[in-house]
């Protein structure tokens, strides 16, 4: 992302809305407007001092308009770029792009579902599509499947591998008082539970849950004058390369491959510079291929990688410390939770489950069917 | 050059599915075959684009069993043609589970029904080449 500069902007407020079951009839904004006053309480910031709204949802088809609308302000700037899970991630070097030219000072980033309340097919209805739609697939689980069955024959990863995903997840999420899951979970469990689309068990696959989120940004000076120590976003990445899983060509190999080496570029760090990660597991393959394709270790070695409790809480690697979409939270389009958790971190505020000396940590989105894949990394202030 | 006014894309595809054909387009000016049908070739974006009709055979890339309530597991696949191109199909004839990488599969058409066009898919081709 030339033009972009590490350190340019920093995130200054940061929070969840209520999570899980939400009371009949809230709505989708509801939970992003009560999110945005969260983060705002959390900077010291009000909702005047905002500028530039980013927003997307699934349930909400125009959302910058519906949440200024809710809460009656007028931004500068808005955008609502919508490419699945990932779209807040893209809205963060948006966001970026914005403050440096000067055209918005605090921007925030906002999302809402109530897809538990509603159904996912009610929350997320997908788009015919003729060449696809008459094989029935579950989208987008059976896409994801498709990518673990090619990943186990191509690099001999295993259904064991990837409940070691899950069952980490699980591990942290029992030290985190806001995740929905509160019970432990095991390798048989996740082997033998509901088969939905194979190899994934109902295991395998993220929460439905409601929810949402929003973070507040603003230029790196005026972060040094808030409440809180800011975060800042050292590199972002971004990229999108198709719509429908037919259009991937090489199920093994992620964008997260382009979109991670844009971040660390403009970052100027490498991958072993970083303390935790926060990767997008709406399914356990997914860990497996960012951490591949970030450069955590190489093509094919995911599986075994994650093996032996190597992610879960006193592992080598600390990933998805909040218990991931997998055990804590997933309310549709995570992303912007992804990154929450990420900035946490390096705040030094997530308490039992905090990982020490958390000067960077890495948040990775994914978008669709494996379409869109961004990154943003962030870090502390000895980190410039 | 497809006028859009006369025909679709997906219109010609389907003519061809009602003929027991599979169809796919080649790009004259890539020198490459692609799918799903366009009114434009990708990459280059040249409307030089000829309608083939394939031979039907092609190679489980990935595959998957889906289990919905009630019903036995049903195969998805995502097959690579001989020609060059790929495709999500479902493999029949066999349990869902026993559908391989790396299979030899033949084209078929299903009919569809009041509701569905007719569409493509395959049955195991043994060790055909």
């Amino acid at each position: 992302m030339s033009g972009l500069k590490k350190g340019s902007i920093a995130v200054v407020g940061a929070a969840e809305s209520d999570l899980g079951l939400v009371a009949p009839h809230t709505s989708p904004v509801d939970l992003m407007a009560q999110a945005t006053m969260r983060a705002l309480d959390d900077c010291g910031l009000k909702l005047k001092d905002v500028d530039a709204l980013f927003v997307a949802a699934t349930q909400v088809r125009m959302g910058p308009m519906s949440l200024a609308e809710y809460l009656r302000i007028k931004p500068k700037v808005f955008d609502g770029t919508q490419i699945g899970g990932s779209s807040f991630m893209t809205h963060v070097a948006h966001a970026q792009m914005a403050i440096q030219l000067g055209l918005c000072e605090v921007a925030v980033i906002a999302y809402g579902s109530t897809q538990r309340s509603v159904s996912r097919a009610a929350a997320s209805p997908r788009e015919f599509n003729p060449y696809e739609s008459p094989y029935r697939p579950i989208l987008p689980i059976s896409a994801y499947a498709m990518a673990a069955a090619r990943h186990m024959h191509q690099y001999g990863t295993t259904r064991e591998q990837l409940a070691e995903v899950a069952v980490a997840a699980r591990k942290w999420a029992l030290l985190n008082p806001k995740a929905w899951e509160k019970e432990p979970l095991t390798i048989d469990q996740v082997l033998n539970a509901r088969m939905v689309s194979y190899p994934f068990t109902v295991r395998d696959c993220c929460l439905v849950v409601d929810g949402g989120g929003a973070i507040v940004l603003t230029s790196a000076a005026r972060a040094r004058t808030l409440k809180k120590k800011p975060v800042y976003v050292l590199g972002v990445g971004e990229t999108l390369s198709h719509a429908n899983i037919s259009s991937l060509p090489d199920f093994t190999v992620t964008g997260a491959s382009v979109s991670g080496p844009q971040a660390f570029k403009m970052a100027g760090i490498q991958p072993k510079d970083v303390t935790m990660l926060s990767l997008y597991d709406a399914f356990t393959i997914n860990p497996i291929l960012f951490l591949e394709d970030l450069g955590f270790c190489p093509k094919g070695e995911g599986g075994r990688f994650v093996a032996d409790g190597a992610i879960a809480p006193g592992g080598k690697l600390a990933v998805n410390t909040s218990g991931g979409g997998l055990s804590y939270c997933h309310p549709g389009m995570y992303g912007l939770l992804v990154m929450i958790e990420a900035i946490r971190q390096v705040r030094g505020e997530c308490g039992e489950r905090q990982v020490k000396n958390c000067d960077v940590s890495l948040a990775h989105g994914n978008g669709g069917v494996l379409s869109s894949q961004c990154t943003v990394i962030f870090g502390s202030e000895n980190t410039l | 050059m497809t006028d859009l006014t006369k025909q679709s894309p997906l219109g010609v595809y389907v003519e061809h599915l009602n003929k027991g054909e599979l169809a796919y387009q080649f790009s004259k000016d890539d020198n490459k075959a692609f799918f799903y049908p366009r009114a434009i070739a990708p990459e280059s974006g040249s409307e030089n684009i000829e309608w083939r009709v394939s031979k039907g055979l092609g190679t489980v890339y990935t595959t998957t069993a889906v289990y919905y309530k009630g019903e036995q597991p049903l195969n998805v696949a995502m097959i690579d043609m001989d020609e060059g191109y790929r495709l999500m199909s479902r493999v029949e004839g066999i349990d869902a589970l026993q559908v391989k990488i790396g299979m030899r599969v033949r084209f078929k058409v299903h009919p569809g029904d009041d509701k569905t066009l007719p569409y493509p898919v395959f049955t195991p081709a043994g060790d055909a080449k």
